[in-house]
Formats: structure tokens, sequence, C-alpha cells
């Protein structure tokens, strides 16, 4: 069989073919530390920080009246004005910027879905349902009783991402990404007729109190709300950050992730307790605020890449950043009106999902 | 380099336990049985592969091939029975214990977003470095070494969405290369490559066992190929393994014809065997 006579000399051949080349690949890439993560995340950082700061600076300067540094000074109204209004809004949107796209970039991973976020997964749907009734039953009538309504919305929250997994999850490990919105479309649904059918049933005072309540609004006087949200935010952004790595590895693969160490089932809980004390938290303060979850995250990849590690604490600081500059918009935008941050987000946010959609189908053909 | 990493390994577990027997079986399972609900996929399976040596499980679609090797990587747990590795149970070992050792190729490998293949190479890291510490530079190389004694090094800057079936199943090998593991635990990782490919993955794989003594537990639908590359062969049937030993013996007209139920013919000539299907 003369195909066999010549087996010896061709595998030299390329051996030694695609030895050369290969040498040639490893010292370019190892040249470049481009593909480093951990540089990639000291180059990330910065860069993010100086541009939150640019935001804040931005939110604090621009409003109704700008920003009067010599008045501040002298002024002890305009002093109350800045410390109590001002400066805590900027606060507030920072914080649930920052929040809403950390969960939106940690439930695409967990999901493997890039067109995951808390609004589209019916997560914050579930939120502002078991808000409408806290709010309905009078709980949260009054600021004192808002730790109250944060309970309602974050076990509103839980229960959605819950029926979201199990939905879409239904046995075998395969999630299919197109069951997964369709779940988070179908809650969404669920969740804005059980709000209707509440605010029906409402007296008139309370149903018109949960309607300004759902369009969302970031209007925070002083900071004592603000040091009540840390209360839970903070453990949820640390459960989170604690998961990274975990949440890394599953983006590339649940079996994967598992045969790597990963213990799937702990890490998929210890994320949905998070998002949804985060998601609760945030949408029972300013109301479901939609796609920032879904943008930033986005362009956070498009930025620094896939890796979650860095994209958690990108997303974070970037989402911070992003939610200050959208409601300084909705402040001035229709001058001396306001229009509801929420309106915003949705408007930038609808074509990003649409792109992606159209970007994922293509994966999916596969 | 590689030498040095598994000779501390091999004494930190005879300090652990010094009933090590070197020359014992690398994995061994025992009476091994699962069932999803209630469809048995796995009975009263037992096998041992030897340190070093390529194993290949074959069988029909469905007879439980898949189901074994998850269980031997420990992403299942068995209904009844043990698996035993390194002379210790395989549970007594945590997930990322359980990583630095044994290796588990998938056998879809898709994911929907554009991790660079260095990337994915290089979570195979992951178990030697901890919650908050990234890749260093030697992990890279290793990474990089990975994927290029597969050679695969020119796919290390592409993008995992955009490389074909064949060259994602070059990259998830390669992770599990970068595991450093003694034992590789492989699902069909040769269904999308072409016959070049397929001929350098079984080359590279000899050549680990050679190199390092990696040994590799590998399912495969490729007959032909079994013959010149595997050790020991395993043949499954309905849960069950029905035949093992070295290829020649398992690769004959009366076992895999009752593996297969399909009238298989085989011969002999010049060392190796041909295998084809009457119609």
């Amino acid at each position: 069989m003369p195909s066999f006579a010549n087996k010896g000399l061709n595998e030299s051949d390329t051996v030694e073919l695609s030895g050369a080349e290969r040498h040639a690949t490893t010292a370019k890439l190892s040249q470049s530390n481009q593909a480093r993560v951990g540089v990639r995340l000291r180059v990330a950082l910065p860069l993010l920080i100086i541009f939150l700061i640019i935001a804040l600076l931005i939110g604090l300067y621009v409003g109704y009246q700008p920003l009067d540094l010599a008045a501040l000074r002298s002024d002890p109204i305009a002093r109350a004005v800045f410390l109590r209004l001002r400066l805590p809004r900027v606060v507030m949107a920072g914080l649930v910027g920052a929040s809403l796209a950390m969960v939106g970039a940690a439930l695409q991973a967990l999901f493997r879905n890039p067109l995951a976020d808390p609004f589209t997964l019916g997560v914050s749907g579930g939120a502002a349902l078991g808000a409408s009734i806290a709010i309905a039953l009078g709980v949260g009538l009054s600021f004192a009783g808002v730790p109250l309504i944060f309970i309602a919305a974050f076990t509103g929250a839980g229960l959605s991402v819950f029926l979201v997994y199990r939905l879409a999850h239904s046995g075998g490990g395969v999630m299919l990404p197109g069951a997964l919105l369709l779940a988070g479309v179908v809650l969404n649904l669920c969740a804005s007729a059980g709000v209707l059918v509440i605010q029906y049933l409402a007296s008139y005072g309370r149903a018109l109190q949960i309607l300004r309540w759902l369009i969302g609004s970031l209007d925070v006087v002083g900071f004592d709300l603000i040091w009540k949200m840390l209360i839970f935010l903070i453990p949820g952004w640390l459960v989170l950050v604690a998961n990274a790595r975990d949440l890394h590895l599953l983006a590339t693969g649940q079996e994967s992730a598992a045969s790597l160490g990963v213990d799937v089932r702990h890490t998929e809980r210890m994320v949905f307790i998070a998002s949804s004390l985060i998601v609760g938290v945030t949408v029972s303060v300013g109301g479901a605020i939609g796609f920032v979850g879904l943008i930033v995250p986005h362009a956070a990849r498009l930025v620094f890449g896939q890796d979650v590690r860095v994209l958690l604490p990108a997303s974070f600081l970037l989402g911070a950043a992003f939610l200050i500059l959208a409601d300084t918009l909705a402040r001035v935008a229709i001058s001396p009106g306001e229009l509801p941050v929420g309106a915003i987000t949705a408007l930038l946010g609808g074509p990003v999902f649409l792109l992606l959609l159209r970007k994922q189908q293509r994966y999916s053909a596969m | 380099m590689k030498s040095d990493l598994s000779t501390t390994r091999a004494t930190q577990i005879t300090g652990r336990d010094a009933l090590v027997n070197a020359d014992g079986p690398l994995i061994q399972a025992q009476h091994l049985s699962f069932a999803y609900s209630s469809l048995p996929a796995v009975a009263d399976v037992s096998l041992e592969l030897p340190r070093g040596a390529m194993g290949a499980l074959i069988g029909a679609n469905g007879s439980g091939k898949s189901t074994l090797i998850r269980l031997l990587a420990g992403l299942l747990k068995p209904d009844s029975g043990e698996m035993i590795f390194n002379d210790a149970p395989l549970s007594t070992l945590d997930g990322r214990e359980r990583a630095k050792r044994i290796a588990y190729v998938p056998q879809s490998t898709a994911t929907v977003f554009p991790f660079t293949a260095l990337e994915v190479v290089l979570t195979g890291r992951s178990p030697y470095s901890g919650r908050f510490r990234f890749e260093s530079a030697h992990d890279e190389q290793i990474a990089l070494a990975a994927l290029d004694a597969l050679d695969a090094a020119h796919l290390a800057a592409r993008h995992i969405t955009e490389l074909s079936g064949g060259e994602r199943q070059l990259v998830t090998v390669a992770r599990a290369l970068a595991q450093e593991p003694e034992l590789m635990l492989l699902d069909e990782p040769a269904s999308a490559l072409d016959l070049k490919h397929r001929t350098q993955l079984a080359r590279a794989l000899r050549r680990l066992r050679d190199e390092r003594g990696i040994a590799v537990l590998m399912i495969t639908h490729d007959l032909m190929l079994l013959d010149s590359a595997a050790d020991l062969i395993f043949a499954m049937k309905c849960g069950r393994i029905v035949a093992s030993g070295p290829p020649e013996a398992v690769l004959t007209d009366k076992v895999l014809g009752e593996v297969y139920d399909a009238p298989v013919r085989t011969m002999r000539s010049d060392g190796r065997t041909f295998v084809w299907s009457e119609l």
C-alpha cells in the first residue's frame, strides 16, 4: 500500500512546519500581555473610576439651577439644597445604576445569555408586584415602612428568578436561550397583570401611589434611605464579587464549570439570592428602571472583553456613571419639568436589546 | 517542570495514605449504577484503568457511555457503587482537588460569549489559583503549551464563537490538558474532527501518555482509530460493560456484532484492524 509508505515522511513534514509556526505564535502572544486578565483589570478600573468621577461632577453641576460654588459657600439654603437634594439624588442614581448593571452582568453569565437582565427576566416585574402588594396593604405609606417594601420586593424578585430558572431549565442541564427569554416575558406579563388587579382593587390614593412608584424616580431627600439601602446592597454586591470566578467558569459552560470544581448549585443559589436582594431593594426605591443591566455589561464587554471577573466590577462602575448621566438628562431635558429616568434607559435599551437579539440568533444558529 | 509537579503530588498522596500502591489502577469503578429519574442508564458497571493507559469506551448510542464518563468525572453521583481514584474514594476529593487530577471534556462545547480560545484554555488553570487571584504568566505559558501540544496554537487569539466545531473540540481538549491532570475523560473528542485532526489528536494523546503518563478514557465511534491508539477498549451495551480488553480482543466480528446489534465485519491486515458493516 503506497499510501502507508509515505506516512512517515508526511508526518515529520507537518510537525516541522507547524513547529516553526507555533513558536512564532507563542512568542507573539506572550510578548503582548493583552490576554492577561489581571493586567486588563488594572487598566479598566482606573479608567472607569475617572469616568465615574466625571459623571458625578456633571450630575452634581447640572440641574434646574447650575451649581454655584460661591453661593454654596455663603448661602446656607443653597448648601442645604445641594446636600439634602442634589447630592443624595446623584448618589442614589449611582447606587441603583451600579447595582442593576452588576446584577445584569452576573445573570448573563449564570444563564449564559447576553440578553439576560433583571428587567428582561421578569425579576424587576416580580419585585414590582411584591412592592405593589406592600403599598396596597398600606405598609409602604411612609418611609419608616421602607424595609417592609424591601422585603416584599425581595420576595417577589426571588420568586421570579426561581420561576424563570425552573421554566427555562427543564432538566438535562441545557438551557434554551429562547425559553429563558419567553419565561421572562411571560413572568413580566403576569406580574403587570397582578399589579393592575391590585391597583384596581386598591383605594384611589393608594392606586395613584402605586402608579407614581411604578414610573420610578430617584428623587430622595437626605441620606436616611440611602443608608437603609446600603445595609441590603453591600452584602449583595459582596456575594456577587465573591462568586465572580465561578460565574466566569459558568459562562464558558455549565458542565465544564462543574468539571473544574465549581459547585454549580451553590453558586446558582448564592447569585439568585444576592440578585433578588439587590433588585428588590433598588426596584422598591427607584421603580423598575429597565435595560441598565443589559446596556452596561454589553458596553463593558465591548471595551474590556468577556472575562466575568473584569465585567462585574467594570459594570458596577460603568452602571453608576451611566445612570447618573441618564438621570441628569432626565432632570434637565424638559426643565423645569422632569422625565422619568426609566423612560430614558428604556429608549436607549430597546435598540440595544434588538441588536443583541440579532447577534444571538447568529450564534445559536450553530 | 511537569515531572516535578507529579512527584510532589505523588508524595503528598503517599503522605496522606501510606497504602498507596503505585502499580495499582489509577481509577476503578466498583459496581456503579445510575438512573435518570427511573430510567436506568448505567447498571452495575465495574472497570479498572491503569496509570498512563489509553482506554476507549465504545457502544451504540444510548448505551450509557456518556453517563459512565460523567460518573467517573464526579459530575454525577452514582445511585450505588463507588469510584476509587488513586486508592481513595473519589468522593473524598473536593471539586477543585478533583479538577487538578481529572479533566473532563464534554460532548458539546457551544458558548454564546465570544471568549478567546486562550481564555477558554486558561479556565483549565482555575483549580490552581485562588478565588481572587488571576492567572499568572506561568499559567498562560501552560495554556499556550497545551494549545501547542494539539497543534492549535494559531487559534489562541480567535473567538471561540467563530471557530468550527472541530477547532472548538481541540480548544476544549487543550483546556483539559491545561489542568495538568492524571486522567483525561473525553466524551467524543473527535466527533467533529476531520481525518487529519483526528489523527493529530490521537497522536497528541499518545504522546501525552508516553511523556507525562496521562491516562485517557475516551468515548469514540471511530473504531479504526482505536486499533492503533487504544491500549484497552471497554464495550458498553444497555448500561453494562459487555466486553473489555486490548483492541485485538474486542474488535472482532462476534463482539462488535453483539455490541452494535448489527452485522459488523472486521479484518486484520498489516497489524491493523479494518471494521465495516454489511448493509
